[in-house]
Order: structure tokens, then sequence, then C-alpha cells
């Protein structure tokens, strides 16, 4: 039986897909029945979500400009 | 693409809106300066354009962008001599951090404290936090090189892990693992702060 603390270590790989089917079907075994480990997935899934979603630093006017130089002189 | 090969000016400015300051924490994974990786991330779309119209599409436009950022980066650290490999570092990165604090659990594995639901949060709520960002920023920034690599690579940038361990050069494995990391010690962070507020 998977334990909260071993279900922690390859979360990972459960969400990336990667678990065989017999660690698959373990845990979420587990997980119908723990809402701890639920909750703990619940947060790792809106900690990669809102990773994804973090907005980039804006890019400096000059560079900006540069750029767009280069891009116009591609164009020809 | 099509937009971008048929020369539309909108079309440039987006990518490089939505690519320039990624690819500048990308780049600080490979080389410490802050002006040497922005002038890596110039180059870079300058290599962007040079292939951009030879370019097949048989890998996203954003790995591709990370690939050549990858190369740039690298030969310019090894022209400094200051050429780190990642699989060396993926090797030396070792150290076995558990995900969660081990005196979380009972000795049995339970939860003895365990997680508080975030629910009511939403990634769209926590990021337009400013706080939150710096928090996650600041994480993300304290991370060992190689772990920000992947986890830049992988979770904000959302490039696929087979591409991963080829701008990296590292195995499938040691990707994984270094995304475990990686991941773990982001939500202990964001734990931690959201407890405070």
């Amino acid at each position: 039986m998977l334990t909260c603390k071993e279900l922690t270590e390859i979360i990972t790989d459960y969400i990336e897909g990667r678990l065989t089917l017999f660690q698959r079907i373990s845990f979420q075994l587990h997980l119908g029945m723990c809402r701890h480990c639920r909750a703990y997935l619940r947060q790792m899934r809106l900690t990669v979500r809102t990773l994804g979603k973090m907005p980039t630093m804006s890019v400096p006017q000059d560079v900006e400009q540069e750029l767009l130089k280069r891009f116009r002189d591609w164009k020809r | 693409m099509k937009r971008l090969l048929a020369g539309e000016e909108a079309a440039f400015l987006e990518l490089v809106r939505t690519h320039h300051g990624r690819l500048i924490r990308l780049a600080l994974t490979f080389v410490a300066d802050r002006s040497v990786a922005e002038e890596v991330v110039q180059e870079t779309w300058l290599g962007v354009l040079n292939g951009l119209r030879s370019f097949e599409g048989r890998s996203s436009l954003k790995t591709w962008i990370c690939r050549i950022l990858a190369n740039r980066a690298k030969s310019r650290a090894v022209r400094e001599g200051r050429m780190i490999s990642f699989a060396s570092l993926a090797e030396s990165d070792g150290e076995d951090e558990p995900a969660v604090e081990p005196e979380r659990f009972t000795s049995a594995g339970r939860w003895s404290q365990p997680p508080e639901s975030w629910s009511g949060d939403t990634p769209e709520k926590l990021v337009l936090r400013e706080e939150t960002r710096a928090v996650l920023d600041e994480a993300i920034a304290e991370l060992p090189p190689i772990q920000r690599a992947v986890l830049t690579l992988r979770d904000v940038e959302g490039v696929d892990s087979a591409s991963i361990c080829n701008v990296l050069e590292i195995t499938e494995t040691n990707q994984r693992v270094l995304l475990h990391r990686a991941r773990s010690r982001l939500r202990r962070k964001l734990e931690r702060y959201l407890k405070k507020v």
C-alpha cells in the first residue's frame, strides 16, 4: 500500500503521465481514500499552472525597436 | 507562423513580447551575467530571423527558439571558459531532498501536518497578485541552475520533456527527478507564503 509520503515523491511522474499501470492504480486508489493527498495534488497542479501563467518581463523599448528594424531588413 | 513569414510586424512583436523575458530567464541559467544574457537573447532573435524561412515545423516554434538560445548561450559560455555541462550538473544534483518536510509525516508515512486546501485560488488569481509573482520569481532564482533550467522550460515555457532533454543534453530520468525537486520546492514556498496572507 502506497503511503502519503511515498505519494508525494512520485507525484511528478503521475502528473507527467510516467507511472507504470500498476503504480498509477495504487496512486489513484490512495487518492480515493485520502483527502490530504487530494489536497496535495491540487496544490501541485495549482503550482504548475500558476508558473505557466507567469507574465514575462517587458521588452525594453530600444531592444524592441532594434529587433523590429532587423525584422524589416529580413523582410526584404 | 504564416503571419510571420508574410512579414507581419505585429506578429513578430507579439512573438518577441511573449518570449523575450522568459528567454532571459532561461539564458541566465547558462550565463551568470544579466547583460550577457540580454546579448544572448538578442543574438537568439537574430538566429530566429535567419532560420525562419527554413524552419520546418518539426518541433514547435517555442522549442525551436529555446534550442537556438541554448546553443548560443552554450557557445558563449564556452568562449568565456565557464561552460558547465548540464549532464555533469544533473549527476551532481544528487542530494536527496524530500518533496515535503519529513516531520510532516508520521513514522508510518501518513500526514501528521496535512496540506491545507488552497481552494478559491486559481492560477489567474494567484499570478494577479504582485506579491505571489515575486515569491515565485525569487523561488525560481534560488533553484540550482539545472533545476531552474528544467522548470523554466517545462512549466513556464511549456516545452515537452523530450525537447528539454535534447536542449539540455540530460537523460529523461534526470529531467524528471530535477523537475520533481524544483516543483516540490516551489510548492513549499507557495504554501509558506499563502499561510501568511
